[in-house]
């Protein structure tokens, strides 16, 4: 390839620029790990940039004995695979006969499920639904209201319709039923997308506050989020009882640590996952 | 294959009782959506109620528009409606041309090893929580403990109180949104990007374009119809200024330029059980975006593009 002067100048300040704009969403949280593991008369000075001064994990020793720590931990990883399990169920049930063409009604129930993404009956009565549902303090009051997802049901449902219909009529002579069909050939065919989504819903389940805000006040039930926000925003850190052992660590490396232990479960599913997701979302943005 | 019943109820209730099994698929889906979706769309019926929680939904009396009333004569109310409307179209007129102006500068790269890196560190963030990245940013700008304020100091000025200074509080907005949300949004213009036919750019090439003119003239109207449905969507969610970004980052020193629909629907409406007004407030958010989102359609029907439904 021929290059000219002008065109390596441009190479030259894109990469710049691609570099500096990576840099800035790295750079955090590098800061972030690296307050974590020092020690906090060095935190307070201020001296920590990108390395750890006073290396020690005792922030992390603290953050993971915590009780609430535990409590939240578990309610999150709970809802993540048991809420993600129910969503998927549900969404591939609805994606398969909504993909359908030939199914009498199908558009009309696919309208519905898409009117609820441009309207909502808002904050108040959804709070008073789940209340009245009696899930007010429980952990399914976190799934059960936004266990389908329309958006995620488009994608799959439009995966399922760039299935070669070849591929089922042959099942069909073998006199597969529905279900064997969606078993065996279509599921089987859309590893990439049902990936692509059940990590979408797992991310949301994971990162939701909102909701826990407005449902859960029993500290038992806070997930991990909700658990991070009030160290996050509560300044004082409240509830943080530090002993003598943990004489080393301040409210600031505790909330880093903290932070870290909510990020790194994401981050070690994020590669597995995101080979698939460009491809998953492009396939269902294409049709969208 | 299938003969749709061609009059009369008995073929076509024939015709549904053939599928009954892919109906039985869909039971669960509009179960959810019926008892957590549309039973609130009933329940925005408070909006015009005296609403009681012990006598429920259904049992209260009736007062008609007072709730409205109350709300549009409140001092709060437009301050509330001029806020969402603000920091949506501030994150709009910036935060709308990022992910463009990434994915253009991502298609551009030639070491495709690097341009991978870029995407994969540049939509990371999409996926941690607001409560995260807040705490990250909050941590950054702090006055007192802050890196960004070290560093400013360091080089002689004051420190800036980022979070509760009203001047800056929704450029902090803005930028973080733009930070968490950029990257991913890039994917779609760069899927865009790469259906535009390559021959194109060769005859570009030929002709002597350099790069930012191959940009302007071919990339630019080759994503041009991504651009425009994108667009809309946004201006059709103008009353949706970022609400669990503003619950995570907002604090009572900045409720004045920060307090949007949302976030006061539910402070006031759950903090200070004040359900009938609030649900009022609601139900104009959702009637307003709902009618700019069907003009919004209309306008990329009538321009020729292929409109959002």
């Amino acid at each position: 390839m021929i290059r000219t002067r002008s065109e390596s100048i441009f190479q030259y300040v894109n990469a710049a620029l691609l570099t500096l704009l990576s840099l800035s969403i790295i750079l955090p949280f590098i800061h972030i790990i690296a307050k974590s593991l020092s020690s906090e008369a060095y935190v307070l000075a201020k001296e920590i940039v990108f390395w750890p001064k006073g290396f020690n994990f005792l922030s992390y020793e603290y953050v993971l004995q915590n009780k609430q720590f535990y409590h939240s931990l578990t309610n999150s990883i709970f809802l993540a695979v048991v809420g993600t399990l129910i969503s998927m169920i549900i969404t591939v049930l609805a994606a398969y006969p909504l993909s359908r063409k030939h199914l009498p009604l199908s558009r009309m129930f696919m309208l519905l499920i898409i009117i609820t993404m441009f309207f909502s009956g808002g904050i108040i009565p959804t709070y008073l639904i789940v209340k009245e549902t009696g899930l007010l303090n429980s952990i399914w009051s976190l799934i059960l209201p936004v266990a389908l997802s329309p958006f995620n049901l488009i994608l799959i449902r439009n995966f399922f319709q760039a299935v070669p219909d070849s591929l089922e009529e042959s099942a069909r002579i073998d006199g597969a039923s529905n279900i064997r069909v969606l078993m065996s050939i279509y599921l089987p065919l859309s590893v990439p997308s049902i990936a692509t989504i059940s990590m979408f819903y797992a991310v949301g389940y994971w990162n939701s506050f909102f909701q826990a805000m407005m449902y859960i006040t029993e500290r038992r039930w806070m997930p991990m989020q909700m658990y991070l926000l009030q160290l996050v925003t509560d300044e004082r850190t409240a509830d943080l009882n530090i002993s003598d052992v943990f004489r080393e660590i301040t409210p600031e490396t505790i909330r880093a640590a903290a932070i870290l232990c909510a990020v790194i479960p994401i981050l070690c599913v994020y590669p597995f996952i995101q080979k698939y997701f460009v491809q998953g979302i492009m396939l269902g943005a294409e049709k969208g | 294959m299938i003969n749709i019943g061609k009059k009369g109820s008995l073929r076509r209730g024939t015709t549904y009782l053939k599928y009954w099994d892919l109906y039985l698929m869909l039971v669960p889906a509009l179960l959810f959506i019926l008892v957590y979706k549309y039973l609130p769309m009933y329940g925005v019926v408070i909006a015009f109620k005296d609403f009681n929680i012990m006598k429920g939904i259904m049992n209260s009396p009736w007062v008609g528009l007072k709730h409205f009333q109350e709300l549009f004569t409140f001092a709060e109310f437009p301050r509330v409606i001029r806020n969402t409307v603000v920091i949506s179209l501030m994150k709009l007129a910036f935060g709308f041309p990022a992910p463009i102006l990434l994915a253009l500068m991502l298609n551009e790269m030639i070491f495709s090893r690097f341009k991978r890196l870029v995407q994969t560190v540049t939509y990371i963030p999409h996926f941690i929580s607001w409560v995260v990245v807040g705490g990250i940013v909050i941590d950054l700008l702090s006055p007192s403990s802050g890196m960004i304020n070290k560093f400013i100091e360091q080089l002689g000025f004051e420190p800036i109180f980022f979070m509760s200074d009203e001047r800056y509080f929704r450029w902090m907005l803005v930028i973080t949104d733009n930070w968490k949300e950029a990257g991913w949004g890039a994917i779609i213009y760069l899927a865009a990007l790469l259906g535009i036919n390559d021959e194109i750019f060769q005859a570009a090439k030929v002709d002597g374009a350099n790069r930012l003119r191959q940009i302007w003239h071919i990339s630019l109207p080759g994503i041009r119809s991504t651009i425009v449905i994108l667009l809309l969507l946004r201006i059709g969610n103008v009353f949706d200024a970022g609400f669990e970004q503003i619950l995570v980052m907002y604090n009572a020193t900045v409720y004045n330029v920060a307090d949007i629909i949302d976030t006061y629907v539910f402070r006031v409406g759950l903090g200070q059980m004040q359900f009938g007004l609030t649900t009022a407030a609601g139900l104009f958010k959702s009637a307003i975006g709902c009618v700019l989102l069907l003009i919004a359609n209309s306008i990329a029907r009538r321009s020729g593009e292929e409109g959002i439904f």
